[in-house]
């Protein structure tokens, strides 16, 4: 018998080329994701070199950072920077024979939302993309996690990282997850808990009977914030919700090569007795909706807790950080955020732009109006998102409510594409960064989920969503 | 005088400082993501912390800052998002070193690529050297590369860890890529046998 092995030890042994002493391992990445804003400078250094993609098809490219979110965009014509990064990528991809979901293509999206929709991101894999949030794939059970554009150059000429081993670190949700809460109150919590470099050189495997409840598109907003605590990835065991979801997807293993799949995944989960090099624990038996007060995602607390005070810091450099972020927060200390008016709501990026999250914004809105003076804007995930959200009417109740429903793409949670948030305005955001200005210069951030989102949006202020699910409502 | 190493890296590298004694300096504050739009790294040393520059009691603004080849930041530089645009954009400027008690992980990989060294020093030694800055701000760091010590303008000199191949690399200018491309004999026999 060989030794106990984790699921990140299985997913990384498996992958390792070559290791030589004292070097780093090369490890083999089987999909590559691709995005306009960080494959330029990859591409060039293939250029440089005279080197094609090793593998094209294992590398898929979409646009979603930049791209308009506003159907009559395109007919008005695009800045000439965002033309020409567009057309970079489409050259490249069309040089070296990489399939592109470009603007008008039916699967098109947020990288990180149809990778696992298309059934491109797979258990057991190895998955990078130029994108910090590229740690969401591990919501299949792949060991997922973000690189630099002179990594993206790395993998596209020799489908190999060099990469040290990261530590691993169990994180288990211990308790039953309450009624009106969800992932992201999860994963805010813990980033709380642990701080935003809480993770930093590790490998965060999340366990516990409140993930295994947990749909896979919940998976994949918890595994997606993992970077949020500076975890190089997080991961979920494969188990039969990963395939109910899998199965049938347009890229997805079928018939004899699926049955083969399932096998090889079902040996994936952490093994009896195998040891962690570190272990988290996270009480969410009376988890509250969360929300951000500050400028990092660790700033967050229950909407119904106090927004702490710089005073009550345990040393000066956290007493700095927190009166900086709660001065350009214009935030008060020692309440709680509920009832603090707000200007814009989101509901949209790789976080929460999923069927499930849109259809939980609709369940709060459903028969209720925005609020007077506040903006919503809902921007799908994906295309497929889009469709699949129509056909069932969200966008009805969206727009019934005075929200703006929206084409497909980053948008707000980046502000690269013209969605952006006037300075000293306040928004209530399914995104995952609430960084100084991160939703346009001088902007202001409170990051929460789905439901709270769309229940601050009714009431014009920070808002706790539990009074207007309906038992046993949308989660 | 520093001389420069076959990988570009000068040896030694002195240099005053600046200080931005924040704890997690975001990339997000490093080059704003409205500078992303960009298929080259041109320019953007221009836009180094440009929103925090606005400020002009902000560290960038102050005389000698323009010269400093080293940057001296809190806790976990760097966190955030994984734009490579943030080295560029602290190489762009000048910087070659950043001394800090931690780095957010992607952004440490970044910054050894693009000759950028994290310098990472237990909060005893960055007190010490934030104090020397402060009685002095013009007082010269040095980052020893070959010995892997930052020196402190008192003369006491702090080790930094700082991983055995990244240190190969910039000491001999073995790049990685190449080291990869060299594996290709490897890389073919796995794409034989791996699913």
């Amino acid at each position: 018998m060989s030794a106990p092995r984790t699921l990140f030890d299985k997913v990384w042994d498996a992958h390792v080329v070559a290791q030589e002493p004292g070097r780093p391992a090369v490890l083999y990445v089987d999909l590559h994701l691709v995005h306009e804003v960080t494959s330029a400078q990859g591409f060039l250094a293939l250029d440089e070199r005279g080197l094609m993609v090793r593998r094209p098809e294992r590398t898929v490219a979409t646009m979603d950072h930049i791209t308009p979110t506003d159907p009559g965009a395109y007919a008005q014509g695009l800045e000439e920077v965002v033309t020409k990064t567009l057309s970079t990528l489409e050259a490249n991809c069309r040089k070296h024979g990489v399939r592109l979901y470009a603007v008008g293509d039916r699967r098109r999206g947020i990288v990180h939302v149809i990778g696992p929709e298309l059934g491109l991101s797979q258990p057991g894999m190895t998955i990078v993309c130029g994108d910090s949030h590229t740690s969401t794939h591990g919501a299949m059970g792949a060991l997922a996690f973000g690189i630099g554009s002179s990594e993206v150059g790395h993998v596209l000429a020799t489908q190999c990282l060099l990469q040290r081993r990261p530590e691993s670190a169990r994180v288990r949700f211990e308790g039953r997850l309450p009624a009106g809460v969800g992932a992201k109150d999860m994963v805010l919590r813990l980033i709380a808990q642990v701080g935003i470099g809480g993770g930093t050189g590790s490998v965060f495997e999340y366990q516990g009977e409140a993930v295994r409840g947990l749909s896979m598109e919940a998976r994949m907003t918890l595994c997606n914030m993992s970077i949020e605590a500076g975890a190089r990835a997080g991961m979920v065991a494969p188990d039969d919700t990963t395939y109910a979801y899998l199965q049938g997807r347009e890229l997805a293993p079928a018939g004899a090569a699926w049955d083969a799949a399932v096998a090889r995944w079902r040996a994936l989960p952490t093994d009896d007795g195998a040891t962690f090099d570190r272990e988290i624990t996270v009480d969410v038996a009376r988890l509250s909706p969360m929300v951000t007060f500050g400028t990092n995602p660790a700033m967050g607390a229950g909407v119904d807790e106090a927004v702490p005070s710089p005073d009550a810091m345990p040393d000066a450099a956290s007493r700095t950080a927190l009166g900086k972020a709660l001065d350009y927060m214009q935030v008060e200390a020692g309440k709680p955020l509920l009832g603090k008016p707000i200007d814009v709501v989101f509901v949209g990026s790789c976080t929460n732009a999923r069927l499930s999250d849109l259809r939980e914004a609709a369940a709060v809105l459903r028969g209720r109006k925005v609020k007077d003076g506040v903006r919503m804007l809902v921007v799908p995930g994906s295309e497929a998102v889009k469709r699949d959200a129509e056909a069932e009417g969200l966008h009805e109740t969206f727009l019934a409510a005075g929200a703006e429903w929206r084409e497909t793409g980053c948008s707000m949670c980046i502000a690269m594409n013209g969605d952006m948030l006037a300075p000293g305005r306040y928004a209530v955001s399914t995104s995952n960064r609430n960084f100084e200005g991160r939703q346009g210069p001088g902007s202001r951030t409170f990051l929460a989920s789905p439901a709270t989102a769309a229940a601050s949006a009714v009431a014009g202020a920070v808002a706790d969503p539990r009074p207007l699910l309906d038992a046993g409502g949308a989660r | 005088m520093s001389a420069e190493n076959p990988s570009g890296y000068p040896v030694p590298l002195r240099s005053r400082a600046v200080r931005v004694l924040l704890d997690n300096i975001d990339t997000d504050q490093i080059t704003p993501a409205r500078f992303l739009k960009s298929t080259d790294k041109a320019g953007l040393g221009e836009v180094l912390f440009c929103d925090w520059r606005k400020d002009p009691a902000f560290a960038l603004n102050q005389p000698g800052a323009r010269d400093a080849r080293i940057l001296v930041a809190g806790d976990n530089f760097g966190c955030g998002s994984s734009r490579e645009h943030a080295p560029w954009a602290l190489v762009g400027w000048g910087f070659r070193a950043i001394v800090a008690t931690s780095f957010a992980d992607i952004f440490r990989n970044n910054a050894h690529k693009n000759g950028l060294l994290p310098v990472i020093v237990p909060p005893a030694v960055h007190a010490r050297v934030v104090a020397a800055l402060e009685a002095d701000p013009a007082a010269e760091l040095e980052v020893d590369l070959p010995a892997r010590e930052l020196v402190l303008p008192s003369g006491e000199r702090a080790a930094f860890p700082l991983d055995d191949f990244v240190h190969h690399c910039l000491l001999t200018g073995l790049d990685e890529l190449g080291y990869l491309l060299a594996h290709d004999p490897q890389i073919t026999a796995f794409e034989a046998k791996h699913p």
